[in-house]
């Protein structure tokens, strides 16, 4: 590699290059401890109880793990029902953004038509409207479909407010899609349904698999819409169900710490093996705004 | 291929839904502003009674001024990141792994979040006061009671948040650069602090705008820690814009004015938007690939 010969030439034998690397080395080191050191420190009190928490120095290793808030608070509360919940709404909404999206960037990019790039822009465009300049005619629409305290309004807006992100990490790949594979298939007379559900969308799984986490993570994360149109209990999601849960135990720290790890440890599981996929979606859906 | 149907049908699920959950919203929240209304029965128009209660609304100008410093310190704090980034694209081994760490308070749910600092600031039992005891501070301070340092608490959870997303795209940006243009310059003998500054800062210079907008405009509309860690307290030394309208709607019925204070969201990101775009924008656009 270029690189490499590069240096090779320049190797930095000097002692002041290398005492310079050496504190870049651990300025990154500080930034990661920063950005984890919050999460340890959840992690080991979501394993201690109170007179641990409360006594011993706060980042010692819960030597004697407390299980137990883990069962107490996903028996006691109705942190599993606010679980499946999460899952569904997650799923559901996830799944009709990925397709409606995928439909709107195939007819974007393959099809020639009038008022492409209008469509096109209108989607870019509703990137930068704040959620809350929608806020209350979104609840008064609700409202008159009978939707507030319904789990439907919170598929509707995740698909409506996620699907310019989606559309932006699916554009490049489209664009980048070779064309002959489709001319050959439109040459022999396939359907555009055809063409779409049996040729393009099996050709873009990875970047499906990408834009599908990123909305899974938005999804689950997200607050404000739960915290405004859902009510009953039954119907709330982690983010919500958690806040007010907590608000019953603000003493108990062990059985806080254990809640919010069970929140946040699907996202967790999934960034260990896709990380390489959030990465690049993260990526892709801001850089090119 | 140009089906006229088929292109209907392609996009009308997703248009449908992004036109009616975004842009006739805006409309609305538009109208109601103009409105007395308090969510139900008929909105009575009122002209720009509200925005003139707007204009000697101490308690919002309040709110817009804490909202534009986390607009300033976010702005602020893109320096430090993407001089962090610019040592990761330094050919730092682990590169990969450290912007992956500091992603990771990137996908965690805004309450998780929340609830952790909430228990880090905890003025006798929180992580942050313990270390201050046992470094031999007395009385360390009340962090989230004290009106004159609360919002400086809240902005670094919230800066916290972000890091990691802004490393990345300015990693992948400056990724982007091909290396035979350091190598040229190396070869003309130019030292690193200068490719780092001459060169490579040039080059993503996009990519920098891109994040300035994206930093100051999403501050301008920040609610989420703030609302769930200190409900812009204590006595509205916290609030926000977005918080403060949250409350005037949802807390006080009061939709008319809450969706005057809601597109006077959305107008000043607009106007933030084309005011750093016009600010930032350069004569001629450098390619180099």
């Amino acid at each position: 590699m270029a690189t490499a010969a590069g240096r090779l030439q320049q190797p930095q034998t000097n002692i002041a290059g290398k005492i310079g690397f050496l504190v870049l080395y651990i300025l990154l080191i500080v930034v990661a401890a920063f950005q984890l050191f919050p999460l340890v420190w959840l992690l080991f009190f979501s394993l201690k109880n109170n007179q641990e928490i409360f006594n011993l120095p706060p980042l010692s290793l819960p030597t004697n793990p407390r299980w137990a808030n883990y069962s107490k608070v996903w028996n006691v509360g109705d942190i599993d029902l606010y679980f499946f919940n999460s899952v569904w709404i997650t799923v559901a909404a996830t799944a009709l953004t990925v397709l409606f999206g995928s439909l709107v960037t195939f007819a974007i990019t393959r099809m020639k038509w009038k008022g492409s790039s209008l469509v096109l822009g209108l989607f870019m465009v509703a990137m930068m409207i704040p959620v809350h300049s929608t806020l209350i005619p979104l609840f008064s629409l609700f409202n008159s479909w009978g939707l507030i305290d319904n789990p439907i309004s919170l598929v509707l807006a995740y698909v409506a407010f996620n699907m310019p992100i989606t559309i932006m990490i699916l554009l490049g790949f489209y664009y980048a899609l070779p064309r002959e594979v489709e001319e050959a298939a439109v040459i022999d007379g396939c359907s555009i349904n055809r063409l779409f559900f049996r040729i393009i969308l099996p050709m873009t799984t990875s970047v499906v698999a990408t834009t599908g986490i990123i909305n899974m993570i938005y999804n689950w994360n997200e607050f404000i819409f739960v915290n405004t149109f859902i009510n009953s209990n039954h119907y709330k999601t982690l983010t919500v169900g958690v806040q007010n849960f907590i608000g019953q135990y603000t003493t108990d720290w062990g059985a806080i710490g254990a809640t919010l790890m069970i929140s946040i440890l699907p996202i967790l599981i999934a960034f260990l093996f896709l990380s390489d996929q959030i990465v690049e979606g993260i990526a892709a859906g801001s850089v090119k705004g | 291929m140009s089906n006229k149907k088929m292109i209907a049908l392609y996009i009308l699920p997703a248009l449908a839904l992004i036109m009616g959950l975004v842009y006739i919203p805006i409309f609305f929240t538009g109208y109601y502003g103009l409105t007395q209304w308090n969510g139900i029965g008929d909105p009575k128009f009122l002209g720009m009674a509200n925005y003139a209660e707007l204009v000697g609304d101490r308690m919002f100008w309040s709110s817009a001024w804490h909202s534009f410093l986390l607009a300033l310190f976010s702005g602020l704090s893109l320096i430090l990141y993407l001089a962090v980034a610019m040592i990761l694209a330094s050919h730092i081994k682990g590169a990969n792994m450290f912007r992956k760490i500091y992603l990771i308070p990137m996908l965690l749910s805004s309450v998780a979040i929340a609830q952790l600092w909430l228990k880090v600031y905890h003025p006798t039992n929180g992580i942050l006061n313990s270390l201050l005891v046992s470094l031999g501070v007395d009385l360390p301070p009340a962090w989230l009671a004290d009106p004159s340092i609360v919002l400086y608490a809240l902005f670094v959870p919230i800066i916290w948040q972000y890091a990691g997303f802004y490393i990345l795209i300015y990693y992948a940006g400056l990724k982007n650069i091909p290396t035979s243009i350091e190598e040229a310059a190396k070869i003309d003998g130019a030292n690193s602090w200068q490719i780092a500054l001459r060169i490579k800062l040039p080059l993503v210079g996009e990519v920098v705008k891109v994040t300035i907008v994206l930093a100051v405009v999403g501050s301008l509309k920040y609610f989420d820690l703030i609302y769930i860690m200190t409900d812009g307290g204590p006595n509205g030394a916290s609030e926000v814009m977005a918080s403060y309208m949250y409350h005037t709607a949802f807390r006080t019925y009061d939709f008319g004015y809450g969706s005057a204070i809601g597109f006077f969201l959305l107008v000043i990101s607009l106007v933030a938007t084309w005011i750093i775009r016009k600010a930032t924008a350069s004569e001629e656009k450098i390619q180099y690939s």
